[in-house]
């Protein structure tokens, strides 16, 4: 018999015979609801409580914000998506300023030493945000690599205030990611990358980006 | 236990460690905090409540459902394109890994954090194998240049300030000694950043697996659990059957019962939920992905109604967190891969009790683990239900499914409780046997094993309880009648 044929074997043939499923009652979960303003509070909180950076721009100054931030952090080149929006606006509002754009266009086996090594920050947009527990909800794709937000050591991500749901709970069921189907990869990121494995030490940017800066457009 | 485990005796282990006042302080402020923590993220009690009840329940309708959800897990990962394997034991488990980096040439595998891996001891294996596995986790990784086990399963360095840690990494790897936490950190990134970019294979545990949608999810804050799922052109994942929960939408309560049970974090920097290797087109992550399903002992612990609850858990660290054994013991010296309380429960399934029959009666049963557990675990009920399949002694248990039952059973011990219980049913005998005690009272021994290691023995009352009571009921007779006789 197989390992798979065995072990399935055993938990099929329960010594003390078939169990019977309890009721889940999601009431606790579902019931967290907060108004736009309060869920926008909340995110912000929370996100900044695990050391994110967050501005509240409009949409259409938000640019500026991003030129403001990027000179004040002396970022020389700047990863950005080439067909979504925030990357199409980011490119051209950039093109005459001193940042260098780059884009992710080629499988990573390419220039895996150059990312890794070389780009100051990348910018992306997201799926959704949560206000709950302050998380960027992303589903990276061939525009958005998973790479982009993980290996430069500073991620730009730009969140519309009308992106904000409650929950993850609720992310997961309104979005529909079931029937939708689930992605390569989805993603929620809270914080820039930390440890406290050194006795208990906060320390950020240990594998994954040192600074995450959100821009909130309302 | 396999391989290379030296196990050591409980007991000397224990006293080295309460006798060592670095492991005392590093282990006392580090549980502290982490206590605190953790009340702080709960701030309504009717909120945690409410929430490890639907925890409890999520968890348990899995389990009531297993071999159907690993089928769906394994159809629904089939369809997506990730490659599934089972494995009765760790060696086995070892064994599936090794072949896959055989099959692909590999030399160097990274390792994102995986207890079921510390538990198959994979790294040696693999190393054994001609193959290098590196700890990418930061803790992990300190422990692995110390050439030690992790000590907490959430925080695997726990047992090391940060001197000791300075000057292990200026030894194994010749940083400057500093006691500067930024310093070291963005060394150890550094160091681990190159192996990352050449690493062949990437090995990883899994914290939830969905059978709903095929999916893997992996908690973590320092963004070593993506690298090493994205960046390697394989990427295989390890997990122990019981990790299967049904829903996508499970997830959430779980995801933040756990995070803030663990570290009191509302959340962690990251939650990665992978379905899929690379699609067509995509430009990162790895081209092939495996799962690697071990049992090694579990569906042994599934056959057994009391016994199954242990299998609910979702490794958060909280029991070992709020255990005063473990406080002060630290993580090594229970000898095992899993410390605290939940290894007390599980390591016995795991390693046999006739291995680690000192595990469950390492406890005052004070309650606290059960209390803090985000799923409700019964944890000092199935201490005692342990100690009960130690000794063998309860004929409930006579079907047991416990390996290595009875481990502790000694030559006269049962006798001697026969004859206690004989003694206790019949009166008469019962006041010959404890008249006789008094009688003998100066013959009790001054060394009595275990018991008088850190007491002194018991003495016996000049006269049994039963002559006390019927003194006391003659003397109130007695001054009765004289009272009445004044009347
Ligand atoms: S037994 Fe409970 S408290 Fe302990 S690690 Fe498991 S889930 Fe957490």
């Amino acid at each position: 018999m197989s390992a798979r044929d065995a072990i399935l074997n055993r938990l099929r043939h329960r010594r003390d015979g078939a169990l019977t499923a309890p009721v889940s009652d999601f009431a606790v979960v579902t019931e967290k609801q907060w108004n736009e303003t309060e869920k926008l509070d909340l995110f912000q909180q929370k996100i900044e409580s695990v050391h994110a950076e967050v501005h509240r721009v409009s949409k259409e100054n938000w640019l500026e914000k991003l030129k403001e931030l990027l000179a004040e952090k002396q970022v020389k080149n700047l990863l950005t998506p080439m067909q979504a929006q925030v990357g199409v606006d980011t490119r051209a509002a950039l093109k005459e300023d001193d940042v260098e754009l780059l884009a992710y266009d080629q499988p990573i086996e390419g220039w895996k030493a150059e990312l890794f090594s070389n780009v100051d920050a990348s910018i992306t947009d997201v799926r959704s945000a949560i206000a709950e527990t302050g998380s960027l909800v992303l589903w990276p794709d061939l525009d958005q690599p998973r790479l982009m937000t993980l290996v430069p050591p500073i991620h730009f991500a730009v969140v519309d205030a009308d992106q904000l749901k409650n929950t993850f709970h609720e992310v997961i069921v309104s979005e529909g990611w079931v029937s939708e189907g689930m992605p390569t990869n989805a993603l929620l990121i809270s914080g820039p990358s930390k440890t406290a494995d050194i006795e208990q030490t906060l320390a950020y940017g240990v594998h994954g980006p040192k600074e995450l800066v959100v821009l909130v457009r309302q | 236990m396999s391989h290379n485990q030296v196990v050591q005796e409980f007991h000397p282990r224990v006293h080295e460690a309460i006798t060592n006042p670095q492991i005392r302080a590093n282990f006392r402020k580090a549980m502290d905090g982490l206590m605190d923590k953790r009340q702080l993220a709960f701030p309504s009690d009717d909120e945690l409540q409410r929430t490890r009840e639907l925890a409890a329940a999520i968890r348990l309708r899995a389990l009531s459902k297993l071999p159907e959800l690993l089928e769906k897990l394994e159809a629904n990962l089939t369809a997506n394109g990730v490659k599934v394997h089972w494995a009765e034991t760790g060696d086995e488990a070892c064994k599936i890994i090794l072949d896959i980096c055989n099959e692909k040439n590999a030399k160097s595998v990274i390792k994102g954090k995986s207890m079921v891996s510390e538990e198959m001891e994979l790294n040696h294996y693999l190393e054994e194998h001609g193959i290098e596995a590196l700890e990418s986790d930061l803790g992990e990784y300190i422990v692995q240049l110390a050439e030690e086990t992790p000590s907490h399963i959430i925080m695997p360095a726990i047992h090391k300030n940060t001197d000791q840690i300075s000057d292990l990494m200026h030894e194994k790897t010749g940083t400057n000694k500093s006691r500067d936490v930024e310093y070291l950190t963005a060394e150890a990134r550094q160091q681990l950043r190159e192996r990352f970019e050449k690493a062949d294979v990437g090995v990883s545990g899994v914290n939830f697996a969905v059978a709903e949608t095929g999916t893997l999810c992996l908690v973590e804050n320092e963004g070593n659990g993506r690298l090493t799922t994205t960046v390697p052109p394989v990427h295989i994942a390890v997990t122990g059957i019981e990790k299967v929960v049904e829903n996508l939408e499970d997830v959430a309560p779980l995801l933040s019962l756990l995070t803030r049970s663990a570290t009191g974090q509302h959340i962690t920097t990251y939650f990665n939920m992978i379905s899929s290797p690379r699609k067509e087109g995509e430009l990162d992550g790895p081209e092939e992905v495996h799962l690697v399903l071990v049992d090694s002992g579990r569906s042994n612990i599934y056959q057994d109604d009391e016994l199954l609850d242990t299998l609910r858990c979702i490794r958060c660290g909280a029991c070992m967190n709020h255990c005063p054994v473990y406080t002060r013991i630290g993580g090594h010296a229970y000898g095992y891969t899993y410390p605290g309380p939940i290894g007390k429960i599980l390591m016995p399934h795991l390693a046999g009790l006739d291995d680690a029959k000192d595990l469950p009666s390492a406890s005052s049963l004070c309650g606290a683990c059960g209390e803090v557990c985000p799923v409700k675990i019964p944890i000092p009920k199935l201490l005692v239900r342990l100690r009960e399949e130690s000794v063998a002694g309860d004929h409930n248990h006579d079907n047991s499914v416990v390996k290595g039952r009875g481990a502790k059973r000694k030559g006269m011990e049962p006798l001697i409780w026969k004859g206690w219980a004989k003694m206790h049913k019949h009166g008469g005998l019962y006041r010959t046997g404890t008249g006789l005690a008094t009688v003998f009272r100066g013959l009790v021994p001054s060394n009595l094993g275990a018991w008088t290691n850190c007491r002194t023995a018991p003495k016996l009352a000049k006269t049994t309880l039963h002559q006390q009571m019927k003194a006391r009921s003659q003397n109130n007779a007695a001054s009765q009648k004289k009272d009445g006789g004044d009347q």
